[in-house]
């Protein structure tokens, strides 16, 4: 949520700000923000959604760093003797084909794509804040061609973009990550360009422009700061389909490789075993399920509260 | 109108041009020896050398993109490098078994969702739109193998009613179902998602529309209200969605089809990139962009026809 600057009183704030003045003003801003963030708080907390949604990526995110502390057995020991062995009580969620503890395989699963789908949104996070920013602020020529370009692009399945790049590059969880960061890139570009071209008409602005402050000043300490709440929300909407779509890479075979737990992973490899080892496929995929649900739901709780 | 149609179509195949550029440009030119993939890495560099060179691949950049696009729109598409087929048989084959996955998805879940969409907007904001509106944005996160596998599970392993890996359907109505109804479902519940989203968010903005209320209070009963003036406005937009939705779709029959082991155009792509296979990869992508922007040039058209300001907009 941003100040609302068609209050005449903020307005005035901003454009008499004299150097002197700066210093009053900047403490003025911290304690909206503030008291801006207490009332987002509470309403976040007022929507039932967010808070389940909230508690199960709390709880994966827990999981994905501290899985070594309760995992029964270790997800990557063969036991030969144990092979396609159903749920029971040494092994909650049954063995896979080479007798590894599904339980403990879907427990650490949780790691990799939360590694993965985070790093690829902050990069798709970063390039589309920097790109939409010099688009939406310049505009021209520059705006045209790589508005063209996003377009074209857009034009494209990502999962098509992703298995193509991927089948070029070779497969590693790096160039997963790099795949989804650029392909957000320009999504989250355009999102960030449409907040500019709102922010950049301010007076704030122009006062800027006129205390002689460079394009970069301007770009990214003034009218950043005041686009966040978009950008938070895309960021959560972006981590969503980050998870979705790493999971959908590994599940293809262009993420990670065996013997990772990555859940994606662990349903492809357990396919073959459908008809006679379902729990091979049904746990990771239950676990995915609950953790992608989960995000969604706070991101569509964060969104209401920032569209308020 | 005629202005309209000329501006999208020839937007559409600048877009399709940069496509093309694009496909080849990413297929061609990223690392990745083709002769090497095919003959394994035993093979010497001579004998590499010889293949890259049958399959024309060290030439220059410019004469290859300029051979292949024109070979492509005379309907030369080359061979596969990997199963020496005619590329242009083996792709539009598999086109038309997706387009029969597809089309099955989109028939049944559209007119579904647009109902539960137009529902949830007439309910705003009690119990029964917060339901629907939750359950699509949870479908919509929910990857295609995710339930795919869900659905299996059930269905095809425990239940037994439908078949592990789904074939091309025979004409018989009962093979339709048994074969793509399970594959289908993954795609319809992340459509439904979207289009019942959009559906509701066209719906709610009409009924708050000044038209609305005037009709409301000229006493027109509320059936026809929501008939002649809702409704009308409030699919309009809908229309776009579900075109846009085609891109989409694309990309989930390539999971789809993998779990389901359907011989269509997403497997297709999927087995040609794993295999390096260019001819067979560069022609699907191509064609999918196509295929893509057909439905987006229809769904503008129908957008035209439907919408007057459209039409008579100079």
């Amino acid at each position: 949520m941003v100040v609302d600057r068609s209050d005449p009183t903020s307005a005035l704030t901003v454009t008499d700000a004299a150097p002197g003045v700066a210093g009053l003003q900047g403490e003025f801003a911290r304690l909206g923000r503030r008291g801006r963030a207490a009332l987002f708080g509470r309403a976040l907390l007022g929507s039932k959604a967010f808070l389940v949604g909230a508690v199960i990526v709390v709880w994966w995110i827990f999981d994905a760093i501290f899985w070594r502390l309760f995992v029964p057995y270790e997800p990557t020991a063969v036991d030969p003797g144990a092979t396609l062995a159903g749920p029971s009580r040494s092994h909650l969620f049954g063995t896979d084909d080479l007798g590894r503890d599904v339980f403990s395989r879907v427990l650490a699963g949780a790691t990799s794509v939360l590694t993965v789908a985070p790093a690829a949104t902050a990069l798709g996070i970063a390039g589309g804040i920097t790109v939409g920013l010099v688009t939406g602020y310049y505009r021209g020529i520059v705006d045209n061609v790589l508005m063209r370009l996003v377009d074209a692009a857009l034009a494209f399945p990502l999962i098509i973009i992703a298995v193509l790049v991927l089948s070029v590059l070779g497969q590693s969880t790096w160039n997963v990550v790099v795949v989804i960061g650029i392909v957000f890139t320009p999504l989250v570009a355009r999102t960030v360009r449409s907040a500019v071209l709102a922010e950049r008409e301010h007076e704030y602005v122009a006062a800027a422009k006129l205390r002689g402050e460079s394009g970069l000043y301007i770009m990214f300490a003034e009218i950043l700061p005041n686009i966040s709440g978009p950008i938070a929300v895309e960021a959560t909407v972006r981590l969503g389909y980050a998870i979705f779509t790493a999971a959908t890479l590994s599940f293809l075979g262009l993420g990670l490789q065996p013997p990772s737990p990555d859940w994606g992973l662990s349903v492809a490899s357990g396919l073959a075993f459908l008809q006679i080892a379902p729990w091979m496929v049904l746990f990771p995929a239950l676990a995915l399920a609950t953790l992608v649900v989960a995000v969604n739901l706070v991101a569509d709780g964060l969104k209401q509260v920032v569209e308020e | 109108m005629r202005r309209f149609l000329l501006t999208r179509l020839a937007l559409t195949i600048v877009t399709l041009v940069l496509v093309s550029i694009l496909v080849f440009g990413v297929a061609e030119v990223l690392p990745g020896d083709v002769g090497r993939t095919i003959l394994g890495p035993f093979a010497s560099n001579e004998q590499v050398a010889r293949l890259n060179h049958e399959l024309g691949v060290d030439r220059p950049l410019l004469v290859r993109y300029v051979d292949w696009i024109s070979g492509f729109v005379r309907g030369d598409w080359g061979e596969s490098a990997l199963l020496n087929v005619p590329v242009r048989p083996l792709v539009l084959d598999r086109l038309a078994n997706s387009l029969i996955l597809g089309a099955f998805a989109l028939v049944l879940i559209v007119p579904f969702s647009i109902f539960m969409g137009v529902i949830a907007a007439l309910k705003y904001g009690r119990a029964t739109d917060r339901v629907i509106s939750v359950t699509g944005l949870s479908l919509i996160a929910l990857p295609e193998f995710v339930a795919g596998v869900l659905l299996l599970v059930v269905f095809a392993v425990k239940l037994g009613w439908f078949p592990v890996s789904s074939s091309v359907p025979s004409a018989n109505p009962v093979d339709i179902f048994r074969q793509l109804l399970l594959p289908s479902i993954p795609l319809m519940l992340v459509l439904f998602g979207y289009i019942s989203r959009m559906a509701r968010a066209g719906t709610v903005e009409v009924l708050q529309s000044d038209y609305t209320r005037t009709a409301m209070l000229k006493g027109l009963p509320r059936r026809t209200v929501i008939w002649r003036h809702v409704l009308r406005n409030s699919l309009l937009p809908t229309i776009s969605v579900v075109s846009v939705q085609i891109g989409y779709l694309v990309g989930g029959l390539v999971v789809v089809e993998k779990l389901f082991n359907y011989p269509g155009v997403g497997k297709l792509v999927l087995d040609s990139a794993i295999g390096h296979d260019l001819p067979v990869l560069e022609a699907t992508v191509l064609m999918i962009a196509v295929l893509y922007m057909v439905s987006n040039l229809v769904a503008d058209l129908l957008y035209g026809i439907l919408n007057p300001r459209v039409r008579f907009a100079r």
